[in-house]
């Protein structure tokens, strides 16, 4: 048996020391999310390979081989197809793009009126950006200025007619204008209207009830295409003779009444999700139905189904491209309505005008995802798991 | 009272060929592949019933609206807003397509300056409707537009059942194929293509009228089958398939966007007849001459030599026919008699030129499609152009 040599006993604790080395820091990270196990080392080597293989291309294509500025096809095609680039170039063709950029953004307003766009997506960045950053105060002043006068103010600007401004008719509205024009007011619309129409499918009020579940489930049960179609091929048919009433109005409306049905099912999900004691205590306080939705239901409903709501906008604003089939022409369409111009028929022209209108429907696809799970991360209260 | 005759009018004006029971309404299937196709009869017919149903549901008050806006004759509704409003395509190389300042260039765009001219004297009073194939019909038959110049093929149903007038013919299209010369060397004529691989779009006249071709011929084909454009695009320049056929002015435009446009061909033999050309809304006598002799003035002005450059100098031409075409004769009033001014072929040549320059700014030499005159050249040139005399 081995004698314990008691002569020094440890007093003190230990000091917490910093992990080793093969457990923290870039080499840990390396270790157990890339090369963690066989299947999982396999699979690294494969996306590194995928990249490596891709990127190279793309940034080439994009980037070094592309073409930025240029009167016509010359610039982007090769001297076997007519221009002055060498054999076997390939490149994108952004000098297309620079060419059309004003028609991208504003379709074909008039040239010397496209202050009047530009000024109104100043307003309207001005009236965003404080309505979006929690601290800044007056949220109430911000949201009845960016909901509610902004877009009579920009009806005004953008149409004329009005303070001596020309009129610009709408079928001369197009690209971002169009998509973010109808893309706006669809969200404006759509989550006050939905949310009524929410409250009133789950109302105890036969007749409101009634009316709200035929509105929601006749919308939800048609197809957005054949609502813009009906507007724009059947209606004036049906119409006398001579009464036209304007084509974007009625895709606006119907682009807006389409959402509100979706998002008053979305807020529907949120509203059942609240437990039976919320409405209770609420009742038990004395509060009256607007009372009780207002301050106690809904906050906490609508927080609930943020991603949803978002899901919902980003659906919209990509589904503002199916306007086209009622040549109304927004971002996409005004790009491929461009890809016909002879001037520019190059092998590169569709990829570089369909890249470009990709990359800024996914900017702001991108831009509302982020701020979603910011809004979320902010009313986070316990519920996360 | 007027109610009833609303009524009385679904009942007894159930339109032409459509028997008693509206048998259109019934097909719905047939309305929608027809309608989908670019509107045959019975798709219109269906909705030309459809629409007097509406007419009764919304009663004599539409009625009433709808007599009152007939009366007017569409030059005087032109005249009174002051610009025509122009149907054309939402997009087609060397026809209707936006330039970088986003101004519609074209040769169905410029008939539209050329008729705004005519009306005018100023060949810019024109505004554009770019239209899909599907629109295009009730745009024109509702109002929406005056005038159709959108690549649209005249045909018996359309100048018949569809209720339209098609003015003329502004340019011969018709299929044609392209091959890839260094794949095929040799080969200078459709009829030795048998066993080659097609390029086709599906669900299209095109796809029939190939089966037609090679079928009439005995001669075997593979067709390689795609729903839209960009595919077949895609797979004729990836090398899919040895031939690509299509309309012959689309031809030219694929072409440019092709890899090594200098290798393909494309071969002289058309198989189908694809007469494009301007078309207006039928009982309006007066508006369908007038759009009718701006195309043929645009011929004739061609025939006789006046061109934009020279059309000042040829305003003091003593040639009688010139004078004639150009309302300089004494007491000239073929203009006045048409409903427009008496130097009316001045200001559409002065705007867009004559037939000859407006087809090579377009589409023939002076554009990237470099399209040949042929079956368009005027018939003194071995083509099909030809227009009656100004006299």
């Amino acid at each position: 048996m081995q004698e314990h040599d008691l002569s020094w006993v440890r007093t003190e604790m230990v000091l917490a020391e910093p992990a080793p080395l093969g457990e923290r820091g870039a080499i840990a990270w390396v270790r157990k999310n890339l090369v963690g196990s066989v299947g999982d080392t396999i699979l690294t080597i494969l996306g590194i390979a995928i990249v490596a293989w891709i990127l190279p291309q793309v940034i080439n294509w994009a980037f070094i081989n592309a073409q930025w500025t240029g009167p016509d096809r010359t610039v982007c095609t090769t001297a076997a197809q007519g221009g002055i680039q060498p054999e076997g170039w390939t490149g994108a063709c952004w000098a297309f793009v620079n060419a059309k950029f004003g028609q991208f953004i504003f379709g074909t307003y008039p040239i010397e009126e496209r202050w009047r766009p530009i000024l109104v997506a100043i307003l309207f960045a001005a009236l965003l950006v404080p309505m979006l950053i929690p601290k800044v105060p007056r949220k109430g002043l911000n949201a009845i200025l960016l909901f509610l006068a902004l877009p009579v103010v920009s009806f005004f600007l953008l149409s004329g007619g009005v303070f001596g401004l020309p009129v610009v008719e709408t079928p001369r509205w197009g690209g971002l204008l169009v998509t973010l024009s109808l893309s706006f007011v669809g969200i404006a619309v759509s989550l006050p209207l939905g949310t009524v129409l929410a409250l009133g499918r789950r109302s105890k009020m036969p007749i409101v009830k009634l009316l709200c579940v035929i509105f929601i489930e006749f919308v939800r049960g048609i197809p957005l295409i054949t609502v813009l179609f009906f507007a724009s091929v059947m209606l004036p048919l049906f119409l006398p003779a001579g009464v036209t009433f304007d084509k974007f109005l009625r895709a606006l409306i119907g682009v807006s009444l389409f959402a509100a049905a979706y998002m008053a099912e979305v807020v529907r999900g949120g509203l059942q999700a609240i437990p039976k004691g919320q409405y209770e205590g609420a009742d038990s306080l004395g509060l009256g139905y607007w009372q009780k939705m207002g301050l106690i239901v809904l906050p906490q409903a609508l927080k609930l189904v943020i991603p949803a709501i978002v899901n919902t906008f980003i659906g919209m604003f990509k589904d503002t491209s199916l306007v086209l089939i009622i040549s109304i022409f927004d971002l996409l369409g005004v790009v491929k309505q461009n890809l016909s111009d002879a001037n520019w028929a190059t092998p590169q022209t569709a990829r570089s005008g369909l890249v470009f209108a990709a990359f800024v429907f996914w900017l702001f696809c991108f831009g509302m995802s982020r701020y979603s799970m910011y809004t979320e991360r902010r009313l986070d209260t316990g519920y996360k798991r | 009272m007027r109610f009833v005759n609303g009524r009385q009018r679904i009942v007894n004006d159930a339109g032409p060929g459509v028997g008693p029971n509206g048998s259109c309404i019934h097909k719905r299937k047939k309305i929608r592949a027809a309608w989908e196709a670019g509107g045959a009869c019975k798709a219109e017919k269906g909705l030309w019933v459809m629409k007097h149903i509406a007419i009764g549901i919304f009663g004599a008050a539409a009625l009433g609206l709808m007599a009152s806006a007939a009366s007017a004759t569409t030059l005087d509704t032109v005249k009174q807003k002051g610009f025509i409003q122009c149907g054309v395509s939402t997009g087609l190389a060397g026809f209707s397509a936006p330039n970088d300042k986003g101004e519609w260039q074209g040769l169905d765009a410029d008939f539209c300056r050329a008729v705004a001219a005519a009306v005018f004297g100023d060949g810019s009073k024109v505004k554009f409707t770019p239209l899909s194939a599907k629109e295009r019909f009730t745009a024109l038959q509702s109002g929406e537009v005056d005038l159709l110049s959108r690549n649209t093929t005249w045909t018996i149903n359309r100048d018949t059942a569809l209720g339209l007038n098609f003015v003329g013919a502004t340019y011969y299209d018709g299929q044609g194929f392209m091959i890839n010369a260094k794949k095929l060397p040799g080969v200078n004529s459709a009829l030795q293509l048998s066993g080659a691989a097609v390029c086709v779009q599906s669900g299209t006249t095109t796809e029939l009228n190939l089966a037609d071709y090679f079928k009439k011929n005995k001669m075997e084909y593979n067709p390689v089958v795609f729903e839209k454009l960009e595919e077949v695009n895609a797979a004729y320049d990836a090398g899919r398939c040895d031939v690509y056929t299509t309309d012959q002015s689309g031809l030219y435009g694929i072409r440019l966007t092709l890899a090594s446009p200098a290798d393909h061909v494309v071969l002289p033999e058309i198989i189908s007849k694809e007469p494009l050309g301007p078309a207006v809304r039928q009982g309006d006598d007066q508006w369908y001459h007038i759009v009718k002799w701006t195309y043929f003035a645009l011929l004739n002005a061609e025939e006789a030599g006046i061109t934009q450059a020279n059309v000042d100098e040829m305003k003091t031409s003593t040639d009688p026919n010139v004078q004639r075409i150009l309302g300089t004769e004494p007491d000239s009033k073929f203009g006045t008699d048409l409903g427009v001014s008496n130097d009316w072929v001045v200001n559409i040549v002065k705007a867009v030129g004559n037939y000859g320059e407006m087809f090579e700014r377009n589409v023939g030499s002076g554009s990237p499609l470099k399209i040949a005159r042929g079956i368009n050249a005027l018939w003194t040139k071995g083509g099909l152009q030809y227009a009656p005399p100004i006299r």
